[in-house]
Order: structure tokens, then sequence, then C-alpha cells
């Protein structure tokens, strides 16, 4: 309050040494208002402001031309001064309604003083002391001493009896039947001690409790209630304006009639009234108080309305704003960018400016950007005088102003390639949710990436939009590319493993590139490995039989591998053999790098995809970010290239399965509901055995599920025994890239059990699902067991279950993401002030120790391998040379 | 009724008041005073069991699955 208290602003920014709240009192209010507001109107009939309006031109100013009358500023420059109502009556503030409440009820009716003992008061008074040097919050003792005050019923120091008070909404205290009017609790307030306000752990000097019953009410300058001009010239008034304007009237009515000497009843109507239009200036959604209504019908929007919740100031205005140099597109994909680059589209880039300033060796560089001017790709849009005055680069004036550029300008040029941005697709649930990229600029209105960057940022290109953020500063240019850059974050401190590596396509082409030895020609071989940086191919693996060389897959592959890398491990094609042979795998499963050569094994999920890929993960840690993106660049180029020679495709006919198998298939499924009908026949007979702690229906239904759940698998492994690894869903299914063999077996085979809440389905009429069934049938097909394959077609019983187990799966979901969102924002919020010190302990913002080491052991899970062991063992046998059991 | 220690249960770590030298050592380490270690009531279970009073640190050895065993200290308070 120190600005406003003698209605100059200083000009100069100063620090701020300390924050002080507390309660406006009447004197404070006078004393910073520059005028008494005495009439409703606001302008008169030129469209001038009254004097002692609510326009009034000392409270500042918002239409253009006119001057504050208060600090001669013009609209813009003046930022609005207080002015005051008095009012004829008290009225009690809205807010304060709950602490009036505890206060008048643990304070002497007659003397007003705490109903405590001066040996109690003392007490709390240490305890506060305490817990100050704690530095915790006193709101649980304060409570206390509320507590304790209410149950004294005789007044310790003027023998006064206490009554009890009731409080009805929205504003009314009752003391044993008899309204207090708020002259009464004002005067109750005002009487008591500031010595007991300590106690109540009120600071006397910043907010004494009658100040919460309002005689003067601040109002708020016009710069806070600005009034719009419609097109048709008539001027349409702020709701918080509107109010005022309610209370005025009301506040002058009350006046005139009790000097008039109005009846008692009168008076009291125009007080309630009064206290209406107050309640409601504060807070138009006070429960038992009906909205104060705009002409046509809409609620105002007054003090209250404007902070709360998301739109309000804090939510909406203050922590979350809309800023300049960014841009929002729909994104697609581009597996020839590097993952640390990022397309932007020419439209875009014209628009998104960087500011240079101009020194005497980047003049003539700057020179040629300003004369291309803003329609030329790399040109600018903009250039800063000396003196800080932003000139607009035109067609016109673009030659002039390149010849006026000198020293201690600032040009905004265009954003070209190379540059820093920040990308960032919503929701930003963790770090690499925005990540800086390089900028290349493209032709076309879409953001391209890398499709390997999808896994941190979640996305897919089914429409989804992505913003970019243009870097301003060089010390902003240069933090996001040594901590945010994509290449630093190919790591997640999640699992401590690569989130970013190949997908899908990726997988499935480096899958076809080197499972087993493929005969790759020179001219084949060459095209693979065109837009890597190798220029030269090894040795041949062979000749065949018209003499010609070729070269294997693995050998292809280990062109883009670091020389000294040697790694081994088990592929994802993996068949968990009983007794694993290693190198030796009789199904190239088993992976084996030595000296950066792929000597054996397919490259699937586990060797380069984001999440699982083992080499991925070793090449970041031992190699370091660049080297990594440089190895995920090459295996997407690579990938593509092996999947386009090969060619993958998928279709109707690849579900095929030959004709014994599927009369295999039936026989299964005969075979369970044979099954299930013997169980169903033991069960009535009672003599199936219930399983322990369960009843016996319980213990149909789980043996029913098991059994149904089983001849599913069974007739899955029968369709998969007749599609082999030539087969494209396989293949996808078997390296990684995209879908189960789960999948495989419903499209092909049965699709199996469908269940709500994890039971056979139930629901629907009286003791059974449908009309199709009788009454009480615990049989397969009546519960939503699916025998058919999606490729063979649904019956219409069995099509109906699918839909109803399809939609628990769509509420799931809905329901989650809502939930895990509210969850978020609460973790967030009570964690963001803590921070990892250098000594490994977590602190708050106090310096008050919450972890002692952080996750107890002190250790940044993106330098540990995948949270194992394995770290250590792996650094021993580095240096030792001998492998660590 | 037969007593029972608390200490003896799996759920409750091992707890201990330290000593003078040790408290130092502790404070020492983290750079700290009393009052910014994490506290704990008098009133606590635990802490009455093991007769903490009021200024004491009590040394809290807790399991942890990340690095076997993690010592935490707390500040008793009223």
């Amino acid at each position: 309050m120190v600005i406003s208290m003698d209605n100059t602003i200083p000009s100069i920014p100063q620090r701020i040494g300390a924050i002080r709240f507390g309660l406006l009192s009447p004197r404070e209010i006078r004393k910073m208002s520059v005028t008494s507001i005495i009439t409703a109107d606001t302008y008169d009939d030129d469209g001038y402001p009254i004097d002692m309006g609510l326009m009034d031109l000392r409270l500042g100013v918002i239409d253009p031309g006119l001057k504050c009358k208060t600090c001669g500023g013009r609209a813009g420059e003046c930022p609005g001064h207080f002015g005051h109502i008095e009012l004829v009556a008290p009225v009690l503030h809205v807010g304060f309604n709950k602490i009036i409440r505890k206060i008048l009820r643990s304070t002497c009716r007659n003397c007003s003083h705490l109903l405590l003992e001066d040996k109690q008061k003392k007490a709390y008074l240490n305890q506060f002391a305490k817990l100050d040097v704690m530095s915790h919050l006193p709101d649980d003792l304060i409570n206390n001493v509320f507590k304790e005050a209410r149950k004294t019923k005789i007044c310790p120091y003027c023998g006064e009896e206490q009554l009890e008070i009731k409080f009805e909404k929205p504003s009314d205290y009752i003391e044993n039947d008899y309204k207090l009017t708020p002259t009464e609790i004002r005067d109750r307030l005002e009487h008591i001690p500031d010595d007991d306000l300590k106690v109540m752990g009120m600071d006397p000097v910043s907010a004494r409790p009658e100040w919460m019953v309002l005689t003067v009410l601040a109002v708020p300058p016009v710069t806070v209630r600005p009034s719009i001009t419609l097109e048709s010239g008539q001027r349409s008034e702020d709701d918080l304006t509107h109010k005022l304007v309610d209370i005025i009237r009301i506040n002058q009515r009350f006046q005139e009639n009790r000097d008039a000497g109005a009846p008692q009843l009168i008076i009291e109507d125009l007080w309630e009234l009064l206290q209406y239009h107050l309640t409601t200036f504060f807070d138009n959604e006070v429960s038992g108080v009906p909205p104060a209504r705009h002409r046509s019908g809409r609620p105002l929007k007054t003090l209250t309305q404007r902070l709360k919740g998301k739109e309000g100031r804090f939510r909406g205005s203050l922590s979350g704003k809309r800023v300049n140099f960014s841009a929002r597109t729909v994104i697609s994909p581009d597996p020839n960018l590097s993952i640390n680059e990022v397309g932007v589209p020419y439209a875009i880039a014209k628009q998104m400016t960087i500011p240079v300033r101009i020194i005497s060796r980047n003049l003539e560089m700057m020179r040629a950007y300003v004369a291309r001017g803003g329609e030329t790709h790399p040109g600018a849009n903009y250039v800063f005088r000396e003196d800080g005055r932003r000139l607009k680069i035109t067609e016109a004036n673009k030659e002039e102003l390149a010849e006026k550029l000198e020293p201690g300008w600032t040009v905004e040029r265009q954003m070209q390639d190379g540059d820093i941005v920040l990308f960032n697709r919503q929701p930003s649930l963790h770090k690499m949710s925005i990540m800086a990229h390089k900028v290349k600029v493209l032709p076309n209105k879409t953001f391209k990436l890398n499709p390997s960057v999808c896994p941190p940022y979640n996305a897919d290109f089914d429409g989804d939009e992505m913003n970019m953020h243009v870097l301003q500063t060089e010390e902003s240019r240069a933090e996001a590319s040594i901590l945010m850059q994509v290449q630093e974050n190919i790591l997640s401190p999640r699992f401590g493993g690569p989130i970013i590596g190949g997908i899908h396509d990726h997988i499935s082409g480096m899958f076809l590139l080197t499972r087993n030895e493929k005969m790759i020609s020179k001219n084949d071989a060459l095209e693979l490995l065109r837009k890597s940086e190798v220029r030269e191919l090894p040795e041949p693996a062979g000749h065949n039989d018209t003499g010609d060389p070729f070269w294997t897959g693995k050998q292809i592959f280990s062109q883009i591998l670091p020389n000294d890398l040697n790694l081994e491990f088990k592929a994802n094609v993996c068949f968990k053999c009983d007794v694993c042979k290693g190198r030796d795998c009789e199904y190239d499963s088993y992976v084996v790098v030595e000296n950066g050569e792929l000597v054996a094994g397919t490259i699937d999920e586990k060797a380069i995809g984001a999440f699982k890929g083992k080499i991925l993960d070793s090449i970041v840690k031992r190699y370091g970010a660049t080297e990594a993106a440089r190895f995920v660049d090459d295996v997407t180029r690579l990938a593509i290239r092996g999947v386009m020679r090969t060619g993958l495709s998928f279709g109707i006919s690849d579900e095929d399965i030959p004709r014994e198998a599927r009369l295999n298939i039936d026989e299964e499924l005969e075979r369970a509901e044979n099954e299930v009908a013997e169980l169903i026949q033991a069960y009535e007979a009672k003599e199936l055995e219930p399983l322990p702690g369960r009843t016996l229906a319980e213990t149909i239904e789980l043996k029913i599920m098991q059994s149904l759940g089983k001849a599913r698998d069974h007739t899955g492994t029968i369709a998969g025994n007749h599609l082999g690894l030539e087969n494209s869903a396989v293949i996808m299914a078997k390296s990684g890239a995209r879908g189960s063999m789960l999948n495989l077996t419903q499209m092909a085979a049965c699709v199996g059990q469908q269940a709500v809440r994890g039971e056979r389905i139930r629901r629907g009429y009286e003791g059974r699902t449908l009309p199709h069934f009788d009454r009480g049938d615990l049989g397969a097909d009546a519960h939503g067991f699916v025998k058919s394959s999606y490729k063979s077609g649904l019956n219409p019983t069995e099509y109906f279950f699918h839909a109803v187990g399809g939609r628990e799966g769509l509420v799931d979901t809905a329901v989650r993401t809502s939930q895990s969102g509210y969850l978020q924002r609460r973790l967030v919020n009570a964690l963001q002030d803590l921070e990892v010190q250098y000594d490994r302990s977590v602190r708050e913002t106090r310096g008050v120790i919450v972890q002692f080491k952080y996750g107890e052991d002190g250790i940044d899970s993106t330098k540990s391998d995948y949270n194992s062991k394995d770290t250590v063992h792996n650094i021993v046998s580095s240096v030792t040379g001998k492998e660590v059991k | 009724m037969s007593k029972f220690s608390l200490l003896d249960h799996e759920f409750i770590p091992h707890h201990e008041i330290i000593d003078e030298d040790e408290i130092k050592s502790v404070l020492k380490e983290y750079n700290i005073g009393r009052e910014q270690l994490p506290k704990i009531k008098i009133e606590d279970p635990v802490i009455k069991e093991i007769g903490a009073e009021v200024g004491d640190i009590v040394k809290i050895t807790r399991k942890s699955q990340t690095a076997g065993e993690a010592p935490y200290y707390r500040y008793v308070i009223e």
C-alpha cells in the first residue's frame, strides 16, 4: 500500500523487502482515496465523466485523449486511483463471516475480553513463539484457542453469562432470538483488547477485527472496471460499475429515509438491501444469496469471480498466459530429418523473429536481411533504433532502412535453418514434453518431425498439433542447447533407458534386413546406406553364382555401429528355449556384437526400439548423446530403406489359415464347450468342490473362465503354427514393431471371452443376458464367449457382447485420463518447490530436509542401466576384462 | 494384558536416540541447524516407547528398496 498512500507512483523499480498482508482500515481507505463518490451517475449528456461520480477523472482515465486529474497520466500511463463511498451504516464483509463468527463466540458479550484465563493466554503466546522459530503455520493452534474459549460460559473478567450465538446464512448472527445488527457486532469487535487479539493469532496493527465490518467502501479505479463503447456508440459499463451504482443508490435512499425519520421496519429492510449489494459486490456466488443479475439475466462477474477458478486471474491470467514468438500447427512425420531437427513451414518461419544486436562485424550481414524485407524468406520484419523505437520493415522502406542501420540498432530477423527453438506437445506430463530442436525451414504447412521422437511427446499423426517457441536471448539459447536438446533427453529418468528409438517400421525394417544371411548386391547395399555417413563398403561376404560380390544385412547394419562396440543379449524374437545355446542360437535370436560388427542375431525391438533398445542404451551411455543421436538418425534412415527393399504389406489373406487348421480350431472350441457343459452338470448336481475361500457360484465362474481362456490360447497356437515368420503380421508381432500374437489370434482364430469388470457378462434381462438364451443358462455363448474370429465375422449375439466389452474399455480410458490429470496437478503443486541439492539431499525452500539422500541411494537413474545392479558389473568387467557373476 | 514393544513389529523401523557427538556430525554433514531436520511429535508412540525428550534427535533406520537401508533423522518437538 506504500504506492497508493500518497497517490504518486515511483518511476524507478524498487526492491521488495517484505510483504505484509492485513485488512484495510477505514482510515487507510480514506487516506488512499482520491475522492468520495456520492452520485450514482457516470457520464453527463455530453459523455463527459461527472465529478464525484463513478467515472470521476481523478480515479484514472481509460478514454484516449483525457488526462488523469490525480497524476496527469494519459490512458495507459495512469495506473488508476482508488475512491471511496461513505456507508450510512456499517455492513458485514462476506469474506470474513467465518472468522467474525469465531471471534464473537469466543469473546465476552459485555466486556469483549477473550474468554480465557490470563495463564492460558500466556501459555498460548509461548506456543506461538515456538512455532514461529520452526517457521510452522500456527493455524491449528489458533483453532484450539477458539475451541477452548468457546467452552467458557461465564466471563472470567466481568462475570457476564455468555449466550449461544447462532449463525444463519448468509450473514445473520442471532443471540437468543435477537438478531445482532452490524453496528452491535462492530462495537463488540472494537472493544477487544490488543493483547487478546495476539492470542487469537491476529496482529492488531495490520488487522483489527472491527475492520471486517465495513463503514467505508474502497471504490476500485476505473482502470479495473473499464467501460466499453459499442459499435452503436452506446456505452456499456463493467459489471463492477453496475454493482457500485446499486450500492450508491441504496446508500442514498437509506440516508434519506433515516433523515426523514422513517419507521424502523423500513430502515431494517434498506439495511438488509445494502448488505445484499455489498455481499454480491465482493462475491456473487455465496450460497443462500440469490446472485445479482445483469438486465439480460446473466449473473454479474464480481470481485471473487474475477479471481477464482481455471479462467480466473491466478490460474488463467498469471500462471497461464498466451505468449508471443510461438506457433502451432499440425504435425507430420519426416524420417529424413535428424531427431534433433524440426521442420517449420515457410509461412511460420516468416513470422517468427530473432533479435540480433548490430555490431560492426555483423552490420553488412544484417543489412542484407533488412534489404530482403519481410516477404523474401531469410529477411527481417522489424528494426529497433538505438532509442528503442520499433520500425516496421515494409516493401517500400526496406532499402532505406538497410542503409540507415548502424551498430547499436537491433534487427528482428526471420527464423532460419539451425536456429534453436522449443517444441512442445500438451499435455506436458514430463520433462521430455518440451525439448529443444534445430529449425529446418521446409515447404508445406505442417511441423515435421522424425517419428523416433514420437514416444517422448506421446504424439501420433492422426491430426495432433504441437507448439513451437522461438528463443529470444543468447542465454536461453545456450541453456536450451545444453539441457533441452532432443539428444540430451534420449535417456528417460523414469526407468534409466532410452525413450527415443526405433518404432514401428524402423523395427520391422531392421528385422527384415538383419535376419538370417541375405544376399545384397552392391547396388542395393549402396542404396541402403546412401543417406548415412558411410562412404565405403566392407569386404563382401561372398560371391554369388555369377561371380558378383554380395553383402549380408548384418554387415550393412554393422556399418552404422561404433567401431569398438561389444554387446551380447537375447533378441525380442527369442523363443525362450529351456537351454539357451547362446551365439549358436538356431533361430538367429541371440545378438552378438563384436568390435562394432554384428556377428550373430537379429536386430529388433530389444536392440533399437524406444524403451527397450539395448544397443541404443549402451551407445548413449558409452559414447554420449551426440553419437546416440547420429545412431538413431542412421537407424531410421537405414530401416526405412530396409523395409522398402523387401516390402511389408498386410491384407485380409494374411489371416488365411489352412482348412485343417480351421477344423482343429473348431474341434478345440467344441472340446472346450463340452468341458464347460461338464462343469455345469457337476455344478447342478452339487458335485463340484468349491475352491478355498470361494462360493460354489464363484468357483464355477472361475473354472469356466479358465477353460475358455485356455481354449482361446490353444486356438491361437494352432493358428500360429500355420502362420510362419514369412507372414508380415507375425514379423511385426515377433519383432516388437506393432501388434501382438494375441491380436493375430483374434483375427485368425477366435476372439475369445468378452468381460465386464473382469467377469463374464452377466447383466441384461432377468436371469439371462439376452432373450436368445434360457434363463439361468451358464453356457459359454450365453455369457459372452465369442467363438468366431474377426475374419470369419461375429454372429449377432457375439457382436452384441463384443460391443458390451468394448464399451467398458472406452469408459475406462475416459475416466482414467481425467482422474490421473487431477492427481498429476495435486502432485505437482505439492512437490514443485523440492530440490535436490549438491550434497544429494532433497530440501524445500526453507532448507528443511525432506529426504536425506535422493531416492535413498542418491543415484541418477539415467546414469544407471535400467536401475539394475548391472552398472557396477559393467564397470568392473570393462576395467578388468573379466565377467562378473 | 501383556506388554509388548512397538519396535518388535516388522512395520516399525529401528528408532534410536543419538548422542551429542553424533548430532554434531549429522548437523555438520548437512550444514543445518536442528530446526531444519524433519520433526516428530513427542506424543508419537515410538518416541514415547524409546523415551526421547523434546530437543532430542532420533535416528530412524528404514528398509529401502534402492539402498537396502537408509538413515533418517528427526527432531523431537512438542
